[in-house]
């Protein structure tokens, strides 16, 4: 259809233009834009491919969060602080060429990719979506059944990523303070000090002997 | 009984080895009495034996090796030659062991003195009665292993350690020689055997030049054992040992084993007439050599030790003129006044408690007049003179010479075979005689006439003791008479006869022309000119060693340095020695570990320039990851 | 539209975004970068299930999408920490592991 191909055609040139942009971009406010951009109209193609769940999520996680993380981060720190990129460094010269061939390569293999092959065909042809319900219901379908470990898993992961980046980032000094040794050795009989044992004080170090 | 005797004759100073060598701690003093009883009985069998020699007697003692072709037994050849040798050996040995109970009286160790003599007879014993080349071979060993265990007595000196252990590697380059020849011997007999290999000699199927070369290598461990040059070195550093020792196996008995060797193997050298030239050369050559320097020696058993290596050279002579009785002959007399001059200077040194420097010697005779007596005898008997046992076989040494030269129309053996050059050794014997006359004289005018040089060492002098003033008598009456009882007539006396039916042993046939009485005359007139030289050299006009000196400047220390030999094995095979190990420890060094500490640092720097990758960058890493993909898929895209 | 139209813009998103790793220096920009290697790797993801019918494609999308965020959120932090150490958050200065 007319109307796909046109949407397709701009989508994708938009979205490589405005990715070309992220890489170019001297200003990371600026290249934080241009990767919102690639987002949206990443999320237009998934439209067009007919998954519209997708393309809500796309823009949800990515544009909605991650995107705005960057935009946090780059607010935090001191712009002024920010590296003047020398744009003629030495890995450029190699980077940029090998870049090229990468992207030869990559095009290549794509454009002659041959034929779907019907024996790969799924289960999820147009008519079976629409049974489900809509692509949503179908994802739903298959996330929740084949994938419902990895799912989980994942969700697990998230939360783990937020532990630790709440660990990774925090300021050192602002550790909780640690009580003072004397107080805990209150309640020993023995003159001993640092034994190790159940009621040794959480924060004395095992003593290993040390020649 | 006939059976048994051969096997006595070692047993017991075999006997007499265990006892010292076991008990020796607590018998002390005793144990040079029964190393002399050993000896003694030894010596009686050996008589008993030689009346019975008629018949060759090889009772075989037990088979030793037995693979297939190789068979070797250790037994017994017990013929003529073996008795002569056997009764030589017993018979001087036993009176040195008497005589060295006096001398080694005063020494602390002296029943380990008393282990090794007697072990020493038991192996010349059984190399002179052994019946194939191997059994000679062991024992040719171990009589060189006694030598160096003898010389080296006195360990307590460096200087002795020094010289035993020369003695034993020069030996060695000789019995490098022997073992090849006897590896050859094999190669082209089959067998050890004299027998055996006698029986092929001339035969169809043997090669003349295998057993030219036999002869030639068995003769170079014949040089080493008798310190014909160059194997010489070893003999007068070898005076290092007690006197005993000397007179024992460095004169009498271990160093004729190389003349006894060659004159077993008489049919083989028979054989090979080359070889035989090549014998005489060394022997003539040798006896001129030694000659030479014993007249410039200082030391009376240094001049002792040159004398006999030059006798020996004359041995040798006789044996490469194809005499071989006669060679035996002069081993015999030579035995005797030897071992009678060892002894009688070792009685000197007893007397000057150790000195045995002839400087500090002179008018000993009043004052040891049975040492002089005996000694005197002993040197007449040494230059030659008629009627001592000397002149019969050295006179008939020369006169063998003489006679090959003449190529006296003999048997076959003895026809021309560039006999010509025999000319020459007959002239060198001439010269050699008259320098054996010079040297010997100037040994005794130096020790017993003339004026003490040392008057403390004069006053104190005293004569031996019986016990070793009887060997000194009972030896000089052989150096007297030997000669006389087994030569005479020439030719044709006792020893000659007992010995005309052991295989090979020549002697030459009849008296061509001129007559031998000429000769012998000739020989007489040669020995004492030589005995008048010294005379006059040094009782009369003591100035002409002096002016001798002035007038050769350079053959004085010549002499001294003994030809510069010393020098020259210096040289050659010390430093070749010493570079070879130093090239080797320089390739081990360099080399091998240069190779490994190379492997180290290679891999060093390598590993250097690789880290060079880990930048630690982030951005270096991925650029890396990226080539990688680029290149892996760029391969598949090739390459699928 | 043919699937190969699809693979080639994700294969370009692709290799910007793997260039830009290589070359920029902004630490945040970097990141950046990483997520649009993700766009692309999405991008043929979905375009592969919808052409072979199989939601399988979209369930990994969906994977992808978290996996992304979970290591935006860490790098972020790493990177806030580092700015506390270097004024200036220069890849090329952080080289302490090298070797």
């Amino acid at each position: 259809m007319v109307e796909q191909q046109v949407a397709f055609w701009y989508l994708s040139v938009v979205a490589v233009g405005l990715g070309g942009g992220v890489l170019i971009l001297r200003n990371p406010v600026h290249a934080a834009l241009a990767l919102v951009g690639v987002i949206f109209h990443v999320a237009g193609l998934f439209v067009v491919l007919g998954n519209g769940f997708l393309a809500a999520v796309q823009v949800i996680v990515y544009a909605g969060g991650i995107v705005v993380l960057f935009l946090f981060t780059l607010m935090m720190l001191d712009l002024r602080a920010l590296p003047t990129e020398r744009t003629l460094h030495r890995q450029l010269w190699l980077a940029l060429p090998l870049g090229v061939v990468l992207a030869i390569e990559a095009v290549f293999i794509s454009a002659g990719a041959p034929a779907v092959n019907s024996d790969l065909r799924g289960a999820f042809n147009a008519a079976a979506v629409a049974d489900f319900g809509g692509s949503t219901q179908a994802l739903a379908r298959v996330l929740f059944n084949e994938y419902l470990l990895p799912f989980e898993v994942a969700s697990v992961l998230l939360l783990a990523a937020a532990i630790g980046a709440i660990v990774l980032a925090r300021r050192l000094d602002e550790a909780p303070p640690r009580p003072a040794r004397g107080a805990r050795r209150a309640g020993s009989s023995t003159g001993l000090g640092d034994s190790t044992g159940p009621d040794a004080p959480a924060d004395a170090p095992a003593k290993a002997p040390v020649s | 009984m006939r059976d048994v005797l051969p096997w006595l004759i070692p047993a017991f100073p075999l006997a007499a080895f265990a006892l010292n060598g076991t008990f020796g701690r607590r018998l002390r003093r005793f144990a040079g009495a029964i190393s002399t009883l050993g000896i003694v009985l030894s010596f009686a069998c050996a008589v008993v034996l030689a009346l019975d020699a008629g018949d060759a007697r090889a009772p075989t003692l037990y088979q030793w090796v037995a693979s297939n072709d190789f068979i070797v037994t250790i037994g017994f050849r017990v013929d003529p030659l073996a008795a002569v040798m056997l009764l030589t050996v017993t018979g001087i040995s036993a009176v040195i062991s008497l005589f060295a109970q006096g001398y080694m009286g005063h020494d602390a160790a002296q029943p380990r003195f008393f282990t090794w003599i007697p072990l020493f007879v038991f192996s010349m014993v059984m190399l002179v009665a052994s019946d194939n080349l191997l059994e000679l071979f062991i024992f040719w060993e171990m009589v060189g292993v006694c030598s160096y265990l003898l010389i080296g007595y006195w360990h307590e000196r460096r200087s002795a350690n020094f010289a035993a252990t020369k003695a034993f590697i020069v030996n060695r380059v000789g019995d490098f020689g022997f073992a090849s020849g006897v590896i050859l011997a094999f190669l082209e007999f089959g067998s050890l055997r004299y027998s055996d290999i006698f029986a092929q000699l001339g035969g169809p199927q043997t090669d003349a030049r295998m057993v030219t070369a036999i002869a030639l290598l068995l003769f170079v461990g014949a040089m080493g054992k008798s310190a014909q040059f160059p194997l010489h070195v070893w003999l007068p550093d070898a005076m290092e040992g007690p006197t005993p020792v000397s007179a024992l196996i460095h004169a009498a008995t271990m160093v004729t084993a190389g003349v006894y060797l060659v004159a077993r193997m008489g049919p083989l050298y028979s054989a090979a007439p080359e070889a035989l030239i090549v014998v005489a050369a060394v022997g003539v050559f040798t006896a001129f050599l030694a000659a030479t320097i014993a007249l410039v020696q200082t030391d009376v058993k240094r001049v002792l030790a040159y004398s006999t290596v030059s006798q020996l050279g004359l041995m040798f002579l006789a044996l490469g003129a194809g005499a071989y009785t006669v060679a035996i002959f002069h081993l015999v007399t030579h035995a005797f006044f030897k071992a009678l001059l060892f002894l009688g200077s070792g009685s000197v040194i007893h007397a000057l408690d150790g000195e045995q420097d002839m400087r500090r010697m002179g008018g000993l005779r009043p004052k040891l007049p049975v040492t002089y007596a005996t000694f005197l005898i002993g040197s007449l008997a040494l230059a030659a003179i008629f009627p001592f046992a000397g002149f019969w076989s050295k006179d008939e040494i020369l006169a063998g010479a003489y006679l090959k030269a003449v190529a006296d129309p003999g048997p076959a053996l003895l026809a021309d075979h560039g006999a010509r050059i025999f000319w020459l050794y007959y002239a060198a014997g001439l010269v050699v005689s008259v320098l054996t006359a010079f040297y010997t004289f100037r040994m005794v005018l130096l020790t017993f006439h003339g004026q003490p040089r040392d008057v403390a060492l004069h006053t104190h002098a005293h004569e031996a003791p019986v016990v070793m003033a009887a060997p000194l008598g009972a030896l000089a009456v052989g150096a007297l008479g030997a000669g006389a009882i087994l030569g005479v007539p020439p030719e044709n006396g006792l020893l000659h006869r007992f010995l005309e039916e052991v295989p090979g042993v020549l002697h030459l046939a009849g008296a061509g022309d001129p007559p031998t009485a000429v000769l012998a005359a000739i020989s007489m007139a040669v020995a004492l000119t030589g005995i008048a030289l010294a005379y006059v050299a040094y009782q009369r006009r003591m100035d002409l060693a002096g002016r001798a000196r002035r007038l050769l400047p350079g053959a004085q220390t010549f002499l001294e340095k003994k030809w510069y030999m010393d020098h020259l094995g210096d040289g050659l095979l010390v430093l070749l020695a010493k570079g070879a190990a130093y090239a080797a420890w320089g390739f081990d060094a360099k080399v091998v570990d240069g190779l490994v500490n190379l492997a180290g640092t290679l891999t060093r720097q390598l590993s250097g320039q690789l880290r060079r990758a880990q930048t630690g960058r982030l951005q270096n890493y991925a650029l890396l990851v990226v080539v990688g993909l680029v290149l892996t898929v760029g391969g598949l895209m090739v390459f699928r | 539209m043919s699937l190969n139209a699809f693979l080639v813009v994700g294969a370009l998103l692709f290799s910007l975004g793997a260039a830009g790793v290589l070359i920029r220096r902004n630490l945040i920009v970097l990141l950046m970068c990483i997520e649009l290697m993700l766009n692309g790797a999405n991008l043929t993801l979905a375009a592969f299930g919808a052409y072979l019918d199989d939601m399988r494609g979209a369930a990994l999308v969906v994977f992808a999408l978290t996996v992304a965020a979970a290591e935006v959120a860490v790098g972020l932090a790493i990177l806030v920490a580092l700015s506390r150490v270097y004024p200036v958050v220069n890849v090329d200065e952080l080289d302490q592991l090298r070797g």
